[in-house]
């Protein structure tokens, strides 16, 4: 028992993170039908410029860790809104040059990190209190998993809000849907399209401060690993869709986890990429509607 | 009377067809003009061209002003209404959802929609996608008619509707028509008696006719050969 509950809470934590990063790439494609490669670079830089700036600022590891990751999600909202300008932007409707250029993109940053900082892995300052583990149903449950999860959740219900109840919310919903009818009526759609990716940048970047806690470090691969377990949740969720982009992140991290330890250890990518031609074959669009909700 | 709209020589390719082999016409202003021709002829494409929607050469302009140019946004912004040949309403939005996205400045004119099509007040709550076809050509009208437009581009509004609803949709028009310029696309060629003061008729990729709407509709041979269709009616 304590160990399915461990396996649980660990696997919505490793959900959380692939919410974090999909739910940027799910708004991306559903509104531009772009698929964005750079995406996990996002999440590296953000996570570098988490740890960089953390190494540069006095204090404990909590306070290192709030400044470092305050300079970081800017980072990283900058980053994305500033690659919509000048790299996107101008391909306009070129959908698979727009693609090449966010994988060109991808490995130009990910070299950059490593010229800079090189291969190995750097040492997140984690305080004390988010290593300590508290105990449920007899489990002991390190407490940055909840850190992860109440994080997930509080973007989940920000992302939802902002998409309900603000006119650019109500812009990117009805351009999910059609774009060209959203110019049609007046709205200059690019608009939406930078602070779309703006908004993904900062997930993504919230994700690499996720994932140097989890990890306690942060090396110059984890965006591309951790992206492709983001495609998935987005596949399996449905392009364009929140609701359906948090309930399969969940799944994922679930799934991976279990099959990780009742299984065999090393199954549980293997299990994820099973799900994905289950769900596939039983709905080819995913869970959701293209419809952002 | 001066024109309000002036297209001339306008081409459109689409994929592998040289669509529109230069269009010219102009539209003056107030009233109704309805764009006709035969199915297939480039009547959409030909309003589509004037939003910006498709790639296009030649000079359109409104009030004297080139549009050509500009972004299908700003082309609105200059004061043009459209309503699209499928109605494309956001389905997974609200009525009401769908009519606040149309909200150009604060000045939206909820009276006169709701004055002409009660119903959209009522099921303001429904997502548009559950709608009948009927009322989804509501939604796609109101949508235009909410902001202060000097041009109206009208595409098939009662395609597929019963006859009652065609009567409503015409009677919209005519209002319309009273605070904006109309260029209506229309197979119908009775709900274009009822509400076109001129007529442009397309085909091969040109625009064959031009000129006052009883004159041509009351030529039953002259719409025939324009048409391929008898006058008064589907
Ligand atoms: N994307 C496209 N690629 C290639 N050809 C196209 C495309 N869209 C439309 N066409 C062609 O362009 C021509 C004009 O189409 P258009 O929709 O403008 O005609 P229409 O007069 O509005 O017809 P209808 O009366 O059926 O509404 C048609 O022959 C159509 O097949
Ligand atoms: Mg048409």
């Amino acid at each position: 028992m304590s160990t399915f509950v461990l396996l649980t809470i660990t696997g919505l934590g490793l959900g959380a993170m692939y919410f974090l990063i999909a739910s940027g790439l799910s708004l991306i494609y559903g509104l531009m039908g772009v698929l964005n490669f750079a995406h996990g670079a996002f999440l590296t830089v953000g996570a570098y410029a988490t740890w960089w700036t953390s190494t540069h600022v006095g204090g404990g590891p909590g306070t290192k860790l709030l400044v470092g990751a305050i300079v970081g999600l800017a980072v990283g909202a900058l980053l994305a809104a500033l690659v919509e300008l000048v790299l996107i932007r101008p391909l306009y409707e070129r959908h698979i040059e727009q693609v090449l250029v966010t994988v060109g993109l991808a490995l130009v940053l990910s070299a950059l990190v490593e010229a800079i900082w090189g291969f190995d892995a750097r040492q997140f300052p984690v305080p004390d209190w988010l290593i300590d583990t508290t105990t449920i149903f007899g489990a002991n449950i390190p407490n940055d998993r909840f850190l992860e999860i109440a994080t997930a959740v509080l973007v989940f219900l920000g992302l939802t809000a902002f998409l309900r109840y603000t006119r650019y919310g109500l812009i990117v919903r009805a351009g999910v849907e059609n774009r060209a009818m959203v110019t049609a009526l007046g709205i200059d759609v690019r608009k939406s399209f930078t602070l779309v990716f703006a908004i993904g940048g900062l997930a993504a970047a919230l994700a690499g401060v996720l994932s140097g806690v989890y990890f306690g470090a942060v090396d110059p691969g984890r965006g591309t690993s951790l992206l492709i377990f983001a495609f998935i949740v987005v596949v399996i969720g449905g392009f364009g869709s929140i609701g359906g982009t948090a309930i399969a992140a969940v799944v994922v991290g679930l799934v991976q986890q279990y099959a990780n330890y009742y299984a065999s250890s090393g199954l549980g990518d293997l299990a994820v990429v099973l799900l994905l031609a289950l769900v596939l074959l039983a709905r080819p669009g995913g869970l959701a509607p293209k419809v952002a909700h | 009377m001066p024109a309000l709209i002036s297209v001339s020589d306008l081409h459109v390719h689409l994929g592998e067809s040289h669509v529109l082999q230069g269009v010219s016409f102009e539209v003056p202003e107030g009233g109704v003009t309805a764009l006709l021709g035969r199915n297939g002829v480039g009547k959409t494409t030909t309003l589509r061209a004037l939003m910006g929607l498709v790639p296009r050469r030649g000079r359109v302009t409104l009030a004297g002003a080139e549009l050509t140019r500009l972004p299908t946004h700003r082309i609105v912004q200059r004061g043009v209404g459209y309503v699209p040949e499928d109605r494309d309403v956001f389905a997974g939005l609200s009525v009401d959802e769908n009519l606040r996205i149309a909200e150009r400045n604060g000045n939206a004119r909820y009276e006169l929609v709701y004055e002409l099509f009660p119903e959209l007040k009522t099921r303001g709550a429904q997502k548009a996608g559950t709608l009948s076809g009927g009322q989804q050509q509501m939604v796609a009208i109101a949508r235009a008619l909410l902001n202060e437009n000097s041009v109206l581009l009208v595409d098939e509004p009662t395609k597929g509707l019963a006859p009652l609803l065609v009567t409503e949709v015409a009677a919209a028009l005519e209002r319309a028509a009273e605070l904006a310029t109309v260029l209506l696309v229309e197979q119908n060629l009775a709900v274009v008696a009822r509400v076109a003061q001129q007529v442009v008729v397309l085909d091969g990729g040109r625009v064959v006719h031009a000129g006052g709407a009883k004159e041509l509709l009351g030529d039953p041979e002259r719409v025939r050969a324009l048409l391929g269709v008898h006058g008064g009616g589907h």
